[in-house]
């Protein structure tokens, strides 16, 4: 075995691990990037992107939430206070969830323009204000996007 | 009075790494003695100081002096006393106070136990290991200083975020860190190395015990880290690959990858670049997780600064350390020799191998951990890649490694056997037979499992046939097996252990990803909920006094086949001065299988998610949304971790690897490899 032999399949095994790893990758960054909006991006939307796997963050509107008696389903809806969306959720709430502020909701939007939010971010920190939630509302012009998302 | 001596010695510390950090560089340059023994004296000065500094914060906390910024954003009087101490480290200030501590505690150790090192060799590593902390002692002096004073001293403090109060977190941090900053000391020695433009077995050897302590450390701190995310959000995960997962296990990875490069290098003389260019990434990316957490990049629990200045300075050391150590890298590192040959079917292949996978699924997390900032700082649309992506590429990465792991200690050095080892595991091979096949007939799949099982088998059987190998079990009496058992290399243990750890962590992910059950209900006191066989009757709520909360919780009377198992008691925790509430979840074990029960909120009329009042004052009557999860083997994921830790600390006691056991005399390198 020469030390040329040696490199060359030190340099095969490499690129065939980075390849693959390559291929594996788009592959999945394809099917798996999760696009964020806020409630005036998909009003704004020419192609309302139904169906698909997005996140939806906005604050929770006061005085919105309510239960389905009997059942765990939640209603509420986001708003940037330009647009609002109705959102049902099944399950049990994040603790920080509360009307007034701020949500990030993962999942889909029917075609009834209700979107269905299979998980609810709502964590860590009662100032805290997902970043994206904090950039959509100051572009929707709401003075709490100014303020400082964290401590 | 006490924290103005914490910051004086703050200060002090930053002005003695600053020394050391530059005289004993100029000593080894010049072949200068003293000069060079500058390095030891100032490094154990330099902990003393760091340590001085950290006790006068611990105290300030503990005896809850208001009139100290931190202690006033952080602490309360009446937070349990083990929260006023883990509060120190419980926010951006003292976190890096923590940060230089440990950073001082590896210098010292350097100093202390390096001292059969070559003296310019130990004189350069504390210099860059001095640098490091330079860099970190003018961060926390000019941008967060931990002493501040603030007039006039409120009454009380704003409390810990609540989802800190808890045993696990408590000692997630100095875990954590000790095993990022231990990787500084593995670093210091390669950017010593590139200086010296030497790298040998006897430096390999030098280096192998803090890549194991550092790595060690970083595992636990993980596994820490994950079972308090299991138990504290109510999620019933325990990995979410969440950024700031993601960074901490990059480290880890490349971690494991310089463990085992290393070996090459001081058994073969070769993978030299390439085990400094580990050496410097393990610590870069633990910067870059350093980074991450506490720039305010990412908005999490770990992330307290937000302060974009504190941000910018964070980025200046990482460009700085990172930049330096690699364009150091590019120059030197076409100097060092290489070393030994090797078939790519021996144990420096098999060892390749592991670095190649562990190197190339570091790059995946980096990818899908950065690429959403990426695109977010070059004005492109908001993203977020989420665990299917992670799980599409880093599992089948994972899947030859694991299978790869049993083979490689069969294969003897620069010349193995492939078919005649894969004859030698002829037992994992009927194991993983096994372990196919029964999961097929019990639980009828899925196929994921099934090879994951399989996996886990196959390593597990194959790390004990490996051992059996080495004592000759079986061949030759008894007797003689177990004496060979006991003169064993401690580090041979320690692979085996460490080997076996992992078997079990796969077992573990495994069978909680593909069997978890979930059942969310709304819940009547007197109702039943039924979960993989058990019964759970809801007793309905109570309120709970704790010492500074107040909290809900659910009576669930746990049975089995009408015999009582236990009762759970999961609650809500209202933390008044946080205004914050928490869930706890009540989690049965039976080391096999969890089963785990969390409460939502009342169906009492009043607006759900989060009000205190709605929460604590439920009528005795409302039905509760009730989460329940039923997950086989998590336990194994902790376990094992556990297990490998226990691995590490094997093979770190092992007497080769004291800290400058060996002189650096000239050994025939090359020795005959077995079975040549």
């Amino acid at each position: 075995m020469t030390r040329k032999r040696r490199r060359l399949y030190i340099l095969v095994l490499f690129l065939l691990g980075l390849g693959t790893a390559t291929a594996l990758t788009l592959t999945a960054f394809q099917d798996n990037l999760v696009f964020f909006y806020s409630p005036s991006d998909i009003v704004a939307k020419a192609d309302v992107p139904y169906e698909r796997n997005l996140r939806l963050g906005g604050l929770v509107e006061m005085g919105s939430v309510e239960r389905v008696s009997g059942s765990t389903e939640i209603r509420f809806r986001i708003t940037d206070l330009q647009h609002t969306i109705p959102v049902v959720y099944s399950g049990v709430l994040p603790d920080l969830f509360r009307e007034g502020q701020g949500v990030v909701a993962q999942g889909r939007l029917g075609r009834d323009g209700v979107f269905h939010a299979h998980e609810l971010l709502a964590k860590h920190d009662e100032n805290y204000m997902p970043p994206d939630v904090a950039d959509a509302l100051k572009r929707a012009g709401h003075p709490q996007g100014e303020a400082d998302p964290g401590r | 009075m006490i924290a103005e001596i914490g910051h004086f010695a703050l200060l002090l510390a930053l002005a003695v790494a600053g020394v050391q950090a530059v005289v004993p560089l100029i000593g080894a340059a010049r072949g200068d003695v003293p000069l060079m023994q500058v390095a030891q004296p100032a490094a154990v000065a330099q902990f003393g100081f760091v340590a001085t500094a950290f006790a006068c914060l611990t105290w300030a906390f503990v005896v809850s002096d208001f009139t100290v910024a931190a202690v006033v954003a952080n602490s309360h009087s009446a937070k349990p006393l083990l929260y006023k101490i883990t509060g120190v480290w419980g926010n951006h200030e003292g976190s890096m106070v923590l940060w230089v501590l440990i950073l001082a505690l590896f210098g010292a150790a350097v100093a202390v136990f390096g001292r059969n090192l070559p003296p310019a060799l130990r004189a350069r590593v504390l210099a860059v290991q001095a640098m490091i902390g330079v860099a970190f002692l003018a961060f926390i002096a000019f941008t967060s200083n931990p002493f501040l004073r603030v007039f006039p001293p409120p009454n009380d403090g704003r409390d810990l975020n609540p989802l800190l109060q808890d045993p696990g977190l408590a000692f997630h941090p100095p875990l954590l860190y000790t095993g990022y900053v231990g990787f500084s000391v593995v670093f210091a020695f390669a950017v010593a190395a590139l200086i010296e433009g030497r790298v040998d077995a006897a430096w390999a050897r030098w280096v192998r015990p803090w890549a194991l302590a550092a790595w060690a450390a970083l595992t636990l701190g993980i596994a820490l880290g994950s079972w308090w995310a299991y138990y504290e959000l109510g999620w019933g995960g325990w990995w979410f690959w969440d950024p700031v997962e993601n960074a901490s296990l990059m480290p880890w990875l490349i971690g494991a990858a310089l463990l085992h490069s290393a070996i090459v290098v001081e058994k073969r003389d070769a993978l030299k670049t390439w085990t400094i260019l580990l050496a410097i990434l393990a610590f870069s990316l633990s910067l870059v997780g350093t980074f991450l957490v506490r720039s305010g990049v990412l908005t999490s629990v770990h992330a307290f600064a937000v302060d974009p200045a504190r941000g910018v300075f964070i980025l200046a050391i990482l460009v700085v350390t990172i930049g330096g150590s690699l364009a150091l890298y590019a120059v030197r590192a076409p100097a060092l020799k290489t070393g030994g040959l090797f078939a790519p079917i021996s144990r420096e292949g098999g060892l390749v191998l592991n670095n190649l996978l562990l190197a190339t699924a570091t790059a995946t997390v980096f990818l899908g951990t950065l690429y959403p900032l990426f695109l977010d700082a070059i004005g492109g649309a908001k993203v977020s890649v989420g665990p299917p992506f992670f799980n599409a590429t880093f599992v089948p990465l994972m899947v030859p490694l694991v299978a790869a792991i049993a083979v490689g200690p069969m294969l003897a050095w620069k010349r193995g056997d492939l078919p005649g080892a894969l004859a030698r595991l002829w037992a994992a091979g009927v194991a993983a037979a096994v372990a196919v096949l029964g999961t097929l007939w019990l639980a009828g799949g899925p196929a994921g499992a099934l090879l994951g099982l399989g996996l886990a088998a196959w390593l597990g059987v194959g790390a004990l046939v490996e051992l059996a190998e080495r004592i000759r079990l079986f061949r030759i009496p008894a007797s003689d097996s177990f004496r060979r058992a006991v003169n064993l290399p401690r580090a041979a243990w320690g692979m085996t252990v460490a080997h076996l750890g992992v078997a079990v962590v796969v077992a573990g992910i495994t069978a909680s990803s593909a069997w978890q059950t979930e059942r969310i209900q709304l819940v009547r006191p007197g109702e039943t909920v039924e979960i993989a066989g058990y019964t759970l009757l809801f007793r309905g709520t109570e309120r709970v006094n704790g010492p500074n909360y107040v909290a809900r919780r659910g009576i669930f009377e746990v049975s089995r086949d009408g015999e009582p198992v236990t009762t759970l008691y999961p609650a809500k925790r209202f933390y008044p001065v946080q205004g914050m509430v928490t869930t706890e979840a009540a989690i049965h074990t039976n080391l096999v299988a969890d089963l785990y029960v969390v409460i939502g909120d009342p169906d009492s009329g009043g607006t759900p998610g989060g009000d205190p009042r709605v929460l604590l004052d439920a009528p005795a009557d409302a039905a509760w949304a009730a989460r329940l999860y039923y997950n086989p083997l998590v336990p194994w994921i902790w376990i094992g971790c556990v297990i490998m830790v226990l691995g590490g600390a094997l093979s770190l006691s092992d007497r080769r690897h004291r800290v400058g056991a060996p002189s650096r005399a000239r050994r025939p390198i090359a020795q005959p490899a077995m079975g040549d």
